[in-house]
């Protein structure tokens, strides 16, 4: 299990350093320039090459990629070009303030979508099976914006009973846990929609197995059955989507965070995209990646916590 | 005789989108205490339904119409769930086909076993752990409380039954339901499982309900069986009775179908049962059999209902014709048995073939050991005779079977078809010509045949791909294929999931033929057939054989079927041939102690024939375990202490019969040593 962990931990080092090349590379392929963006179109050229010079861009690429990693690994991931700023600031605080957002919503999906998944799949075809694959494939339809433009509708602009944005600020006149409510509900609807289809289709499939018959005809009520047989059989298979949700949570709430301008981490990110802003890009790319591998690696150890027959 | 389980002229019935189907017609039985009845029939002829129906756990859709199924004298259609709760598990246990599969795979056993007592009255988690550890020993499991740790997987398949057994039996049930507890199971297991169920059987006087395909099986274990056709009882009575004139033509067909070990062998004619099953059988208002029956009357048999008629002491059958079936005598069989045809050509010739893996640490190289699958095999396979290779799974008769149609590479050793080595030669290695003369026929005739291409199209590809032939010729070679597996032309145009299971393997023969091979190698050709269609399998095979001349290669668990259908038979042991000869003398002593063991362990469908005994304990080593001595030597009753751990068995040779055995085989008369003549009298 270690030694397990010990390895995954090393080939996330290596996959990290070929992401932040890759990026650094494209960014470097892609067309436009930083210093005409800096200075704006009616700066003269000789202007544009002397920022250019001073910002040391002038030089060849893999010498400023190195020259970049080697600031990186000290913490220093340099300066944002577009927000004037050290990227270490500004992308804790975004990121801090994404991920708050993600554990209020993850905190939320993940028991919702267990729960109706598990009493929908115990009972295949059965009323309350159709009634909750019915609104989670609706729910699962409807893509963020819509839903979220409609709640909008539905809870600013009729009932007038929460802020339409959440810049997380207290001088906008709505306490700062109201501003939380809308985007959760439209992430929680989004995302709870796909998630209790797994669990959902999983947990039929447990069903169905013989060895529920047998626990059944041991003469177990069926509510034993499905909390002491079939519930954690019917979380193995979901468990790593469910832990890839925490991926979507931190870096693919863009829209999102863009509808409420919610300071977030994704915000910032296509912000940066837009810019150029390669110091932001990089770190915020070696910051989605860590994540992704994180998840995936207590994937598999949850995996194997949960199902004995899984040992590395 | 308090009575357990009764269905009394109980029908079931399943309502789905095409209307009501008929599952069970008027099943009448009752099993006293103490007492066993064995239930056998094709698939599909209703006998889990019975099972199931008896837990009232009948599927979705499906409920009694009719009748009533009684338990301990309750009718248990009138049972609260709470009710249910308390007969399930603890007056009625179930033990199930697949342990596998029955068991929960993310709990310990001892947990799984535990629940039972704790459901039924046990208040002290104490208490039922120690009952736990008393039924594992009870079982034969070695380290019961070590065992009780253990997760499903961890154990073997013959453990994983073990574990079933003792949970069913944790509530002292009045009744224990077996459905065909050993169906998958080795030999040699089967008659350790089987013997288990006897002796806790006495020990416990449990009754059992014992659902089986194998008439042997039932035959071991069961004071009485009832013959199910298309949910129908058609004959019921004592073993003994039953067995000995049996007078339903199913029966008889039942019992005429099954190769023996005690047949004349060399492919003598089986008798299998004609047609198939039809759903619409059910519904008929005469006899369900009539449309497969040879003494079928349409006054007598289709126009009204058929009654069961007493022939004497509970012997009941439920069939019109019967003074005419049992005027009739039973066919001969083993009539057409062919002489055998010595000095045939050698077509394949295996020559010190071995098989290794190497197994390799998780960053890759770091050397774990070393899998021997095959090790040393020499064989011969001759042109128009089976080669049949024999041995518990695990045994490495399949991978010498990849390994001989290229699936495959062999590590060392020859295997020659004609002058050409193609030991280490897989398929995509191999001359086109190569690959023509070696076919394989495999076991499961649904996963062969593309679901989603017709049967012309399976059988014209090889036909062009090998022989190169064109479209229009392709065709004509089609029509004659078909005939050459007795299929109707018909049948080219149609798609394998409207085909039975018997015509798809049929078509998977006649696609193995298509490029007028010298080899078929066959892996487990019948075992996922019924008993009626496998007769009629083997019959083809052996007509093939003989027309064509090819040599077949026939890997088995079957040794019945093995009797039947050999001309040759290697007994393969840990990846190793441990017995070589032509069948009769491999079949006779004297015997490799491995070959004695499964022998005996076969079970026969004869109430009078000697038990079959489980000589064997322990398992086969893991192998990667580094053998110097005798690979069987673990496990050998007759095991000689220090030579056979240490030396390599000598081969002795009894003319063409070769066994690689310390023990003085050839200087003992078979008398001397126990148990010998009994084996001798029943399979001679």
């Amino acid at each position: 299990m270690l030694r397990y962990s010990a390895k995954q931990l090393l080939n996330m080092a290596l996959t990290l350093f070929a992401v932040s090349f890759l990026v650094f590379a494209l960014n470097e392929l892609s067309p436009g320039d930083v210093t005409r963006k800096i200075l704006g179109p009616y700066a003269s050229q000789s202007q544009v090459d002397h920022l250019t010079r001073e910002m040391g861009l002038d030089r060849p690429a893999l010498v400023r990629y190195f020259e970049y990693m080697g600031k990186a690994l000290t913490g220093n991931f340099g300066n944002s070009i577009y927000y004037r700023q050290p990227v270490s600031e500004l992308m804790w605080d975004r990121l801090g303030n994404t991920l708050l957002l993600a554990a209020i919503s993850f905190a939320v999906i993940v028991p919702i979508s267990v729960l109706l998944g598990v009493l929908a799949g115990m009972r295949e075809r059965g009323w309350f099976d159709r009634a909750v694959s019915i609104f989670s494939s609706i729910c699962a339809s409807i893509p963020e914006f819509a839903m979220g433009v409609f709640l909008l509708a539905i809870f600013v602009v009729w009932l007038g009973v929460l802020p339409g944005t959440s810049p997380l600020r207290g001088d906008a006149g709505w306490a700062i846990w109201m501003q939380f409510v809308l985007p959760v509900l439209v992430v929680t609807f989004y995302d709870a929609g796909y998630l209790i289809a797994m669990v959902r289709s999983s947990m039929v499939e447990v069903m169905r197995q013989p060895y529920i018959r047998t626990a059944l005809l041991k003469g177990n009520s069926f509510r034993n059955v499905v909390a002491k047989h079939a519930l954690r059989n019917a979380l193995i298979t979901p468990f790593t989507v469910i832990l890839l949700q925490l991926n979507y949570l931190v870096s693919g709430l863009v829209v999102v965070e863009t509808l409420f301008a919610y300071p977030g981490f994704g915000r910032l990110m296509l912000e940066a995209a837009l810019a150029k802003d390669i110091a932001v890009l990089e770190a915020g790319t070696l910051v989605a990646v860590s994540v992704t591998m994180l998840t995936q690696l207590f994937g598999d150890l949850g995996y194997m916590a949960l199902d004995p027959r899984i040992r590395v | 005789m308090a009575e357990i389980l009764a269905f009394e002229h109980a029908s079931i019935a399943y309502d789905g989108r095409a209307g009501r189907q008929i599952i069970l017609n008027d099943v009448d039985f009752s099993i006293g205490e103490g007492e066993a009845l064995g239930l056998v029939g094709e698939s599909s002829c209703g006998k889990s339904t019975v099972a199931l129906a008896a837990m009232r756990y009948l599927p979705r859709g499906m409920s009694v119409i009719d009748g009533r199924i009684r338990v301990e004298g309750r009718d248990i259609a009138g049972l609260t769930d709470r009710e249910l709760s308390r007969i399930r598990g603890n007056r009625i246990a179930m033990v199930y086909q697949d342990p596998m599969s029955s068991l929960n795979p993310v709990m310990p056993i001892g947990k799984q076993l535990m629940e039972v007592p704790l459901l039924h009255g046990e208040t002290d988690e104490n208490a039922a752990f120690r009952r736990a550890v008393a039924m594992l020993e009870e079982v034969r499991l070695p380290a019961a409380a070590a065992m009780m740790e253990r997760y499903p997987h961890q154990l073997s398949g013959g453990q994983q039954q073990r574990v079933v057994i003792a949970m069913a039996l944790m509530a002292k049930p009045a009744l224990l339901i077996m459905d065909e507890p050993t169906t998958g199971l080795d030999v040699t297991i089967e008659a350790a499982i089987l013997e288990l169920v006897r002796e806790l059987r006495a020990k416990f006087g449990t009754a059992i309900l014992f659902i089986s395909h194998n008439l042997g099986t039932v035959a071991r274990i069961c004071d009485r069986i009832g013959v199910l056709y298309a949910g129908r009882m058609v004959e019921t009575g004592r073993i003994g009775a039953v067995f000995r004139s049996p007078s339903h033509p199913y029966t008889r067909g039942l019992l005429g179908a099954l190769p023996r070990l005690s047949g004349g062998g060399r492919r003598g004619r089986l008798r299998p049962i004609e047609g198939t099953i039809a759903a619409a059988d059910r519904a008929r208002p005469g006899c369900a059999f009539a449309p497969r029956c040879s003494f079928a009357a349409r006054h007598e048999c289709e126009e009204r209902p058929i009654l069961m008629v007493e022939l004497g002491d509970g012997h009941l059958a439920r069939c019109a014709r019967l003074d005419a079936v049992r005027a009739s005598a039973e066919d001969d069989r083993a009539a057409a048995a062919s002489a055998a045809t010595d000095g045939a050509p050698i077509v394949l010739r295996v020559r010190k073939l071995s098989k290794e893996y190497k197994l390799t640490g998780l960053f890759g190289g770091e050397k774990k050991g070393v899998v021997r699958a095959v090790t040393d095999v020499d064989l011969d396979a001759r042109a128009g005779e089976t080669l049949a290779i024999v041995g518990e799974s695990g045994c490495g008769k399949s991978t010498l079977a990849r390994i001989v149609s290229g699936l495959l590479a062999g590590t060392s050793g020859e295997v020659k078809l004609g002058e050409t080595d193609l030991a280490k030669l897989e398929v995509d290695d191999r001359p086109p010509e190569i690959r023509r003369q070696i076919q394989m026929v495999f076991q499961n005739p649904d996963s062969t045949l593309n679901p989603s291409h017709s049967i012309a199209y399976a059988l014209s590809r090889p036909l062009r791909m090998l022989r190169n032939l064109a479209s229009g010729d392709a065709k004509t070679e089609v029509s004659k294929l078909l005939a050459q597996v007795r299929l109707p032309v018909e049948v080219a145009e149609r798609m394998p999931h409207q085909l039975s299971g018997g015509q798809r393997q049929r078509v998977a023969i006649a696609r193995a033929l298509a490029g007028k091979p010298k080899l078929v190698v066959a892996d487990e050709p019948v075992s996922a057939l019924d008993v009626s269609v496998q007769a009629a399998i083997l019959n083809l095979l052996g007509e093939l054989l003989e027309q064509s001349r090819l040599g077949l290669v026939l890997i088995s668990h079957d040794l019945a079927l093995v009797r039947h259908m050999a001309d040759w038979v290697a007994v393969m042991y840990l990846g190793r041939v441990v017995e070589y000869g032509p069948v009769a003398q491999v079949f006779s002593p004297p015997f490799h102690p491995y070959t004695e063991a499964l022998l005996r362990a076969a079970p026969t469908p004869d109430p009078d024939a000697a038990p079959p005994t489980a000589a064997l304990e322990g398992m086969m080593p893991s192998p990667t375990e580094i053998i110097v001595g005798c690979a069987f030597a673990s496990r050998c009753p007759s095991r000689i202490a220090e030579q056979c751990d240490t030396t390599p068995p000598p081969v002795r040779q009894f003319g063409e019969h070769r066994i690689a055995c310390h023990l003085e085989l050839g200087r003992q008369a078979p008398a001397e040593r126990g148990g010998r003549t009994e084996i001798r009298s029943s399979i001679s």
